[in-house]
């Protein structure tokens, strides 16, 4: 009976979780701990400050998170299953009915319209992470004096590399996060 | 659409190495695959790869499992999405489960702590540079239109914070009326050219 709640509830929040990570947080609270009692708030809250901190999209992590901490292995398995039914589905469909009719001339016009926009959106990601970057804050709550020194230049730094070299990203993300540890471990700061 | 099943194990170790380090949110992978898909393996086009952006954030459901599943069937059919998208679940589904049992310890750990606060220096510097090619095409196309959807779409969402999929509705709106004006302007112009050719 657990295993079928789980199932279904990460379907549900799969299937209604439009417009990002951030979007399922809230259905997976009503799911896991106020519809069917699997978790307590404190635990989903704990649950919401590791899924921020590790890789991955934020709903695989709760998935694989309440399924691990209720059920085990087979809980990991069903919730995340569960979770990425309805994404398959619906976007197969989209990738089917987009590379059929993707070269028609009224497609390329509407979609001509959208790319600027979805670059917005990837550069307001990228400003905002490097907001929280910066000064650990987001952006109406940032202290101009506190800029943080080392993520400043490890940015310009990193920016600089890609931009001259074809040097891949994932190489920039690790290097960075090594850099930056050893530069506050030696200042002490840790 | 040609698919190629040679391409299925590249296919899943990228999408594995991408998934395993992407911090943050869906635009971050979003910017991985671009470099990786775009510029490094030259399997997409861009616009192809802003297209399929698009999409994603419109459907329900993780972004970055979204983006796997249409790329993996660029690819290789069915077959290929869900090697993709078997490759995105898997890094965090065995983090998470390591994790989890020992979250209390991960959490409060000073060196992990600041090496994901370093870590989004990387990833803004990341971004940074898929936009600067990205926005520099939205100029190339010498739009007016376009490059001031740009503007006031980055404006409201990152100072405003409208929401993505509301920019999104939106912009499909203007490229609707776009649709529109341009089939309006071809008829007039078909239809003097139909008046010509009878005089």
């Amino acid at each position: 009976m657990l295993m079928v709640k789980l199932f279904f509830s990460f379907i549900w929040v799969g299937l209604f979780s439009v417009g990002g990570g951030y979007a399922a947080i809230p259905l997976i609270q009503d799911q896991i701990v106020h519809i069917h009692h699997l978790m307590t708030m404190e635990e989903f809250s704990d649950l919401v400050t590791v899924a921020e901190m590790t890789p991955g999209p934020i709903s695989i992590n709760s998935a694989t998170f309440v399924g691990m901490r209720t059920a085990g292995v087979y809980g990991v398995l069903l919730c995340t299953i569960g979770c990425i039914i309805p994404s398959f589905c619906i976007c197969l469909t989209l990738a089917y009915f987009y590379y059929k009719y993707r070269t028609v001339s009224g497609v390329q016009v509407v979609l001509g319209a959208l790319r600027p926009a979805v670059v917005a959106l990837i550069a307001s990601a990228g400003a905002s992470i490097l907001t929280l970057g910066l000064f650990q804050a987001e952006l109406y709550d940032i202290v101009f004096s506190q800029l943080r020194i080392v993520e400043l230049v490890i940015f310009v730094g990193a920016l600089v590399i890609l931009r001259k070299y074809k040097t891949s990203a994932v190489a920039i993300i690790f290097g960075s996060g090594v850099v930056g540890t050893l530069a506050y471990g030696l200042m002490g700061a840790i | 659409m040609k698919k190629d099943y040679s391409k299925l194990w590249i296919l899943f170790r990228s999408m594995f190495v991408l998934s395993a380090c992407t911090f943050g949110g869906g635009f971050v992978i979003v910017s991985l695959m671009k470099k990786k898909y775009v510029e490094e393996l030259a399997w997409l086009e861009e616009d192809e790869m802003l297209d399929v952006t698009a999409i994603t954030q419109s459907a329900p459901g993780p972004l970055p499992v979204n983006a796997s599943v249409i790329i993996g069937y660029r690819i290789a059919g069915v077959v290929g999405a869900l090697t993709a998208i078997l490759g995105t679940i898997l890094p965090p589904m065995v983090i998470i489960s390591v994790i989890s049992l020992f979250y209390e310890q991960f959490r409060t750990n000073p060196y992990i702590a600041t090496a994901l606060q370093v870590m989004r220096a990387g990833v803004a510097a990341v971004i940074f540079d898929v936009v600067i090619n990205l926005a520099g095409n939205v100029v190339k196309t010498g739009r007016f239109l376009y490059m001031t959807m740009m503007v006031v779409a980055f404006v409201s969402t990152y100072f405003l914070g409208v929401s993505a999929m509301l920019i999104i509705l939106v912009c499909l709106g203007i490229g609707l009326a776009d649709l529109f004006l341009d089939l309006k302007k071809n008829n007039t112009y078909k239809n003097k050219e139909n008046k010509k050719g009878r005089v």
